[in-house]
């Protein structure tokens, strides 16, 4: 029987790595990225028989090929990686905040509204400490609720927080209709058009940053992803998520107060959801319709995933989100490739990448008797 | 990396280079080698809206001899600041002449006309070119309601030969949403078909989208469940004409023909061409010339036309077309005629009422002649009377 089994060993068997130097994982990495790009450019010359290399170079050229096409693409990685660092403390605590995207719409809509109500009154200082302060409480409040029912009544928190999405959904139209330019175009148009009042200004040191500019946008992000970067791993509440994340119990018998940490850290996630929504209103659309967060909520949840909850890391992968969409527009004017051919290249890598994931933490055994293996 | 930059740099050069032409020479013509074009479309081919614009802008094409690479086109734009980000790099690429197909994208082409003062910002179906008080923003539409009103004709003749023309048959209406461009165009409809069968009623639902193949279709279903023999439509698909054949129930549609999604069962549909006014658009740049601020044509110019005749139409539908266009042309047919609707009983006599003034903002809109000017002040459809005889189901903005 025993040489039975032997024979019919398995050609290949996967083991669980216990460490890899830091320059193997890299290498990984890359490997699965040079891969996606040949497997990518395979399938575009034999769907669309477009030269691969040069449907690649509209690509970039869409995403930073002009100084204000850069500036549009860092505007879209700051919103994003805004949004992965609101959704990350939630994540680590292994609390499933998927309702980044009502979270998000509310604090758009307290923003439109105090741009619309006092755009015309309040000094321009005044004005924005009133809007910020506003829509994180707007988005404190929508994050709240379904962690207050978590922590007292342990509801499910996933499909909590998706169904608040719908309710922030629904006020998003009704506020459309209330506010909106034109009767019965369902739409509100651009908010404080010829003052500007309320809007993050695109002016922001021209001689350093070039006569248009989103510079504000990216110092706010950036100076966010230093502070939750800090936040996260060397204060007494970035632990205490950690713990409450990997285990409930532990953390209670550590004396953690697990219901404090689950409704203070989800009263961060909703207010920094709250605060990219007055990125967005402010400082890109002008505006508040629906598809402000246009999907981007759960976007971030692949963000924050794939960098590990490591906010340096986030800054890479939606910028390169970001990147492969921007580039896309491109690709559609230039080849009359349809967008979905960009979505189809971002989805072959993004499958690879997190495919490399597999290969950092398990290595696959070829055949028999391979070092440290037991024979 | 190097060559990509340089290509970078080249671009942008060339652009800026582009740029100071424009603006050294704002109202002087231009060599029609040098034209270049931008469009903004809120679609692609999928779409039948935007298709037809895409038809247009290839008219515009042959008809101005613009070469391929002179004209950059933008797919999939949202009503949003993609918007605005997509005018301001046409701009940036070197158009004189940037147009938009969408009613949403109006506000961020007025913010790219703002900065960018020697570019054409033109845009479709909008309705702020003239407050604006910008030089370089304009609004476009077609008459479509005139296509609508004889589309209706086409209905009428059918439902007079199957029931008689006292017939008070019930007629069915997928809408997208509640607002003038629709209004005006199924009340054009109603009184095209209301021309022939007086005493015809119509039921109008909205779905609250202007592309939802399945929703269209399931609401064209809902209609005729609820008794109505005809049905027509304000949606961009052709989800209403298959709804109607396997229940054999006549349809007219809108923007293409629905004869492949209704083989037997279509009568025509009302549509628009786009392509003589890009082809105004870009002449007035290369001729040097100013653009309207507000363009509206109809039947006459070119701009609007109904589909091809389907195979079951009624006997001498052809010629009442030919009469019934004949008659919009030489102005003896007004499709808003206040003798031929009223509302709740009345008929209109004025517009300029403090009742009226969220619908018409005081605006006088009923001519001396006795017809409601649709199109005539601004390119935007205004009518948005619901006049006796049709009843909205629902509501949706």
């Amino acid at each position: 029987m025993a040489a039975i089994t032997k024979q019919k060993e398995p050609f290949v068997r996967i083991a669980k790595r216990d460490t890899i130097p830091l320059w193997k994982s890299i290498l990984i990495r890359l490997a699965a990225i040079l891969l996606s790009l040949l497997v990518c450019a395979v399938l575009i010359y034999l769907i669309t028989n477009s030269n691969p290399l040069q449907v690649y170079r509209s690509l970039v050229d869409g995403a930073v090929g002009t100084g204000r096409r850069t500036w549009n693409t860092l505007r879209d990685t700051m919103i994003l990686l805004a949004i992965a660092l609101a959704i990350t403390p939630a994540f680590k605590m292994r609390f499933w905040n998927i309702g980044a995207e009502g979270q998000i719409l509310v604090g758009g809509i307290a923003t439109a509204a105090v741009m619309r109500y006092c755009g015309d009154t309040l000094p321009t200082f005044v004005l924005f400490l009133l809007i910020i302060l506003v829509s994180l409480l707007a988005g404190t409040i929508w994050g709240l609720i379904p962690a207050f029912f978590k922590a007292h009544w342990n509801t499910n928190e996933t499909l909590f927080t998706l169904m608040m999405n719908y309710i922030a959904i629904q006020l998003t139209s009704f506020f459309s209709i209330i506010w909106e330019a034109k009767k019965g175009s369902g739409t509100i148009g651009t908010i404080n058009q010829k003052t500007q009042a309320g809007w993050i200004s695109t002016t922001f040191l021209p001689q350093v940053f070039g006569k248009f500019n989103y510079s504000l946008n990216v110092i706010i992000v950036l100076t966010l992803t230093v502070l939750m970067f800090i936040y996260l791993k060397y204060t007494k509440h970035g632990y205490e998520i950690a713990v409450v994340g990997q285990s409930e119990n532990t953390a209670r018998y550590a004396g953690i107060h697990v219901k404090k940490v689950i409704l203070r850290t989800m009263a961060l996630s909703g207010a920094l959801c709250g605060f990219t929504g007055f990125l967005l209103v402010s400082g890109s659309s002008h505006t508040i319709s629906t598809s402000t967060a246009g999907g981007r909520g759960f976007t971030a949840i692949i963000v924050s995933w794939l960098a590990k909850f490591n906010p340096f890391l986030m800054i890479l992968i939606s910028f390169f989100l970001v990147f492969m969409g921007n580039g896309a527009t491109q690709i559609a004017s230039e080849f009359q490739l349809n967008e979905s051919a960009s979505e189809v290249i971002t989805g072959i890598i993004l499958f690879f990448i997190l495919g490399s994931e597999f290969f950092v933490n398990y290595r696959p055994i070829f055949g028999r008797n391979r070092k440290g293996e037991p024979s | 990396m190097k060559l990509s930059k340089a290509l970078a740099v080249l671009t942008m050069t060339a652009a800026m280079a582009a740029g100071a032409v424009v603006s050294a020479n704002a109202a002087e013509p231009v060599d029609a080698a040098d034209v270049k074009v931008g469009i903004i479309y809120v679609g692609d081919e999928q779409e039948g809206y935007t298709y037809a614009h895409m038809i247009g802008i290839d008219e515009m094409k042959e008809a101005c001899g613009l070469s391929d690479d002179q004209v950059i086109a933008k797919y999939n734009i949202p009503e949003d600041e993609s918007c605005y980000d997509a005018a301001v790099d046409l701009a940036e690429q070197g158009c004189q002449i940037i147009f938009a197909n969408s009613f949403g994208h109006e506000d961020y082409m007025i913010q790219a006309a703002t900065e960018y003062p020697d570019v054409q910002f033109c845009h479709a179906t909008g309705y702020q070119a003239a407050s604006s008080g910008l030089e370089n923003m304009h609004n476009f539409f077609t008459s479509v309601y005139e296509s609508r009103y004889v589309s209706g004709v086409v209905a009428g003749m059918k439902l007079a030969e199957e029931y008689g023309a006292d017939a008070e048959c019930k007629l069915g209406y997928v809408g997208a949403y509640s607002y003038a461009e629709v209004i005006s165009g199924y009340t054009a409809f109603f009184l095209g078909v209301k021309s022939i069968c007086p005493n015809v009623t119509m039921e109008v639902k909205y779905t609250g989208s202007w592309a939802d193949q399945a929703l269209e279709k399931e609401t064209a279903e809902a209609l005729i469940a609820d008794g109505c023999v005809l049905i027509s439509q304000h949606a961009d698909t052709t989800g209403a004409a298959a709804g109607c054949e396997p229940n054999k129930v006549w349809d007219v549609g809108y923007n293409v023909s629905m004869l492949d999604a209704a083989p037997n069962y279509a009568l025509t549909s009302a549509s628009i061409k786009w392509g003589p006014y890009f082809t105004y658009g870009v002449n007035c740049i290369i001729n040097g010339e100013t653009i309207d601020t507000d363009w509206c044509q109809g039947y006459t110019e070119g701009a609007v036309y109904i589909t091809e005749l389907g195979p079951n139409v009624a006997e001498g539908t052809q010629e009442k077309v030919d009469e019934t266009w004949a008659a919009i042309a030489d102005g003896s047919l007004h499709v808003f005629d206040t003798s031929t609707w009223t509302v709740g009983g009345e008929t209109i006599t004025t517009t300029a009422t403090d009742d009226l003034a969220d619908l018409y903002h005081g605006v006088e809109y009923i001519s001396p002649d006795g017809y409601f000017m649709e199109s005539e002040l601004a390119s935007a459809p205004a009518f948005a009377f619901i006049i006796d005889g049709i009843t909205e189901l629902n509501q949706v903005f």
